[in-house]
This record gives structure tokens, C-alpha cells and sequence, in this order.
């Protein structure tokens, strides 16, 4: 019996190791929402979001200090911060089109061995929404999806071939799970880290395609 | 003559909208940037038949208690909050042109979800930046564009694909409209606008979009008063002006 999979914060603090200096970031819904809590202390990156801001600050909890004029895609409260700027939506996706958005944190519903995204239709669902996921998946210079390695009911969500509709065709790099961290790579999905307690082949056993093993394969750190 | 573009109500802001007219309807998600007694009095009005380009599909008034209640952790929408989901819900829509139509939890249907589904309206689903794009082209006079955005997925259908670098691209038409009904804070006779924060999102984008723009703001002020450094939207891509309450009145109240 495997060991416990991550929480949605270990995952998300996980995902913030990928901050490097400087990177102009962009979070989407959810799980990569939460990775701005854990911007390691030495590295100064800059948050962009859809509806046109650059450089904001930390999501507002208390809604009585909300100002319903500053706020991010997912209608979260957001704070001022010195250096930050405003624009509308055309110049956003500029940015975004453009390739200036260094690093994409998206949530996903499936992703294929050959980086493909799935994540805008709930099964179900006669209608889906785009957003500005489409957008991200295709044209950021990174794209890392954190999800669950595998749907609450077991189904597996990372396979050789999406079944869902694309959000973009081979737009992911980098893998982050509940269980898991894989690279996607010319030659398949690497397989690079590991939750504490888990194996490769427990993780393998969730995994449609074949996973290649690093050979730096290592425990996911919780720090 | 002076130039004059502020307009004393917003039924009367409103009145030419026909029958068959595409809306352009500014906002995002939230409360602060949609232009709610714009939509109220074009609702009031009752055109029909109208093609409604937006972000959202519109949570309308039946949804909307839930998603405040939701939301009351977050950030506080005003009571009598209303977006364009009431002129779906009224029956008014023909065509939306949305980039977030559906509901973000499955147990909820927004009203556009309900009409598709009743066969009494259709939709036309867009990449969020695609939308922005084709929004801005039809300010600049652009006829359409290629974009990278959408090769291999939903957004391919029915498009003409071309390479550009190695690389395949979609050509997306302009997207205009007939009236762009925007949110801004501050206004000037001529119909020079500013916004506050994230509220310039879709609102900047659409003004001078659609043959008239109609801008619902805070505050008109004095020429002059508007630092012409600071402008974001020059007067010429508005055509009227109307000043909002600081409370919003019943959506079906004359305003």
C-alpha cells in the first residue's frame, strides 16, 4: 500500500520551487493559485493575470479591506504593490501571445505522454469555457500543470492520449501531482520525483503511459 | 456648439439599441467592472434578437444570490448587482459570443447554459485572448489576423490554417459591434475616459469597438481635470457618457 499523497499546499509549494528570479508568472484556478504562498524568500517574480495586472500583491483575505476594482482571474481580492501596472485585456493577451509570460501554472483534467493539455471540459458538461487557459497553454515560455495523479473516483488523468478536447497539443513541461513529478520529454514522460514512501512502480501503476526513470529519481522535497 | 457626450439618463443612453443589435458588453468576472445599469435599461428596453459579445455568459438575477453568498468570503457584490446573464434570462439573447460561458461548478447552469440547451439561443466559444484580439482589430480597422492560439482544438473549426516560423496559426476575423457598453470611473465632455484597477480589463478593450460606445462612469469632471498623460481611452472612441448612482436601484427601475 502506497504511502499518503501530497495535500494541495505541499503541491502547490512544490510547483513555487520552479520560481526563478525574475519570471513574470501567471497562476490559473485553483491549485496554482495557492503557489503564490510559497515564493521562495531570495526570488523576486512579478504575478500577471488575465484581466490586466502586472506585479500585484497577495490575495486580500479579510473582504472588508477588498476593493472590488483590484482583483485577479479568479475574482480573488488583490493587493497594490509598489512597481505594479494596469491594462486591458488586448495588451494582457499581447503578453501573453506575445511570449513574455516566462512560466504557465495551470490545473488539468488529463494530460497526454506528449504534453497535451485537457483541462476546459468537465466530463458531462454540454458547455465548456476557454478562458484564458487556451491562450496560456499554447503561448507561455513553461507550462506546469499541478493536479491529482489520479481523479477522486481512480480513473487515471495521465494517459497516452487525451480523451477529453484539447486545451492546447503538446504545450506541458513539467508534471506535478499529488504523488509525482515528470518532465515531458522528446522520449516520454521522465519521471524525476516522487511523493515520501511511494515507487516507482506504485507510480507507474497510475500511469497509463510508460515512465522513463531518472537517473537523479529522488523524493519530492516537503521543505 | 460644444461638444457635449454626456447623456442625462440611461434609458436614454440606451434608446437606439434595436432589435437585432450586436452588444459589445464590457467587464470580466467581478463586480466592479461590469456596466450593470447599462445592461438594466437595455433590459428595460427589451430589444430582442441581440447578439451579446462578452467574457462571461452572465450569471443573471436567479443565480446571482447564490454567487454572492459564495463569493461573501471574497469580496462583496453590491445587492442589486446585475449583469448581462439578465438579458439571457429575459430571452433576449440570440447569439453569444463568450469566452467563460458556463458555470465554474457543475452543479450550477447559467442562464446562457439553459437557453443553448433549449434551443433558444447559440453560442460561439472563444479563446480569451482570441476574443480580445479580434475585439481590438475591429478598433484598429483590422480585418482579421493569424493567431497561434487554437491549432488542434475546438477553436480550428471551420478556420483557414496557415504556417508562420514553423508554426501553424489561425485566421481570426475583427469582431465589432453596434453599441459598447462599458464601465469606466471618470469621464470628460469629450469622452475621454479613465478606469480604476483591473476594471479597465474588457472595458478598455471594447471602447471604439462598435459604432457607438457607451461609457457608464463614477464621475464626470471638468476639461481639464483629466491629466492628458494619463488618459487611457481618448475621447473620440466614446460617444456618450451616462454618470451611475453611487447605489444601483432596482435593475427595473427607470434610471
Amino acid at each position: 500500500m502506497a504511502d499518503e499523497r501530497l495535500d494541495e499546499q505541499t503541491m502547490a509549494l512544490r510547483v513555487a520551487k520552479e520560481f526563478q528570479d525574475g519570471m513574470i508568472v501567471n497562476l490559473g484556478f485553483g491549485i496554482p493559485t495557492l503557489c503564490s504562498n510559497f515564493v521562495p524568500p531570495d526570488v523576486e517574480i512579478l504575478f500577471h493575470t488575465e484581466n490586466g495586472a502586472l506585479g500585484f500583491g497577495s490575495i486580500i483575505q479579510d473582504p472588508e479591506e477588498a476593493d472590488i476594482d483590484f482583483i485577479n482571474a479568479g475574482v480573488q481580492p488583490i493587493s497594490r504593490q509598489a512597481g505594479m501596472s494596469l491594462f486591458e485585456h488586448a495588451e494582457s493577451f499581447s503578453m501573453v501571445r506575445g511570449g513574455h509570460i516566462d512560466l504557465a501554472v495551470l490545473g488539468g483534467l488529463q494530460v497526454s505522454e506528449q504534453g497535451d493539455l485537457a483541462n476546459w471540459l468537465l466530463p458531462g458538461k454540454a458547455i465548456g469555457s476557454l478562458g484564458g487557459g487556451m491562450d496560456l497553454a499554447f503561448c507561455a515560455k513553461r507550462v506546469i500543470v499541478v493536479m491529482a495523479h489520479t481523479t477522486k473516483d481512480g480513473q487515471l488523468k495521465i494517459l497516452k492520449r487525451c480523451s477529453f478536447p484539447l486545451t492546447a497539443p503538446a504545450c506541458v513541461d513539467l508534471i506535478v501531482t499529488d504523488v509525482a513529478v515528470m518532465a515531458v520529454t522528446p522520449q516520454g514522460l521522465v519521471l524525476q520525483e516522487m511523493a515520501p514512501g511511494w515507487t516507482a512502480e506504485e507510480v507507474q501503476s497510475l500511469t497509463e503511459p510508460r515512465l522513463i526513470l531518472s537517473p537523479q529519481l529522488k523524493p519530492i522535497e516537503l521543505l | 456648439m460644444a461638444i457635449d457626450k454626456v447623456v442625462g439618463s440611461f434609458d436614454e443612453a440606451v434608446a437606439d439599441v434595436a432589435d437585432g443589435a450586436t452588444l459589445l458588453i464590457g467587464g470580466f468576472a467581478g463586480p466592479g467592472e461590469c456596466p450593470s445599469c447599462l445592461i438594466a435599461a437595455v433590459a428595460r428596453k427589451g430589444a430582442k434578437e441581440l447578439t451579446i459579445v462578452g467574457n462571461l455568459g452572465g450569471w443573471g438575477t436567479n443565480l446571482f444570490p447564490v454567487i454572492r453568498e459564495r463569493m461573501r468570503n471574497l469580496i462583496a457584490f453590491p445587492p442589486e448587482f446585475v449583469d448581462h446573464g439578465l438579458l439571457v434570462e429575459r430571452g433576449q439573447l440570440k447569439k453569444g459570443i463568450f469566452s467563460y460561458p458556463d458555470a465554474p461548478s457543475p452543479a450550477m447552469l447559467m442562464p446562457v447554459e439553459r437557453a443553448v440547451a433549449e434551443g433558444k439561443a447559440e453560442l460561439e466559444l472563444v479563446p480569451q485572448g482570441t476574443l480580445a484580439e479580434r475585439i481590438r482589430a475591429a478598433k484598429s480597422g483590422i480585418a482579421a489576423f493569424y493567431t497561434p492560439v487554437g491549432p488542434g482544438t475546438i477553436a480550428e473549426a471551420g478556420k483557414e490554417v496557415r504556417q508562420f516560423n514553423g508554426r501553424p496559426h489561425l485566421l481570426e476575423p475583427a469582431l465589432g459591434g453596434d453599441f459598447s457598453l462599458i464601465r469606466a470611473h471618470k469621464a470628460d465632455r469629450y469622452g475621454n475616459l479613465v478606469y480604476r484597477g483591473t476594471s479597465r480589463t474588457f472595458n478598455g478593450t471594447m471602447a471604439g469597438a462598435s459604432t457607438i460606445t457607451i461609457a457608464e462612469v463614477d464621475e464626470v469632471v471638468e476639461l481639464g481635470e483629466l491629466d492628458s498623460e494619463q488618459i487611457i481611452t481618448p475621447g473620440l472612441y466614446a460617444q456618450r457618457v451616462v454618470v451611475r448612482p453611487a447605489r444601483l436601484p432596482p435593475w427595473d427601475e427607470p434610471l
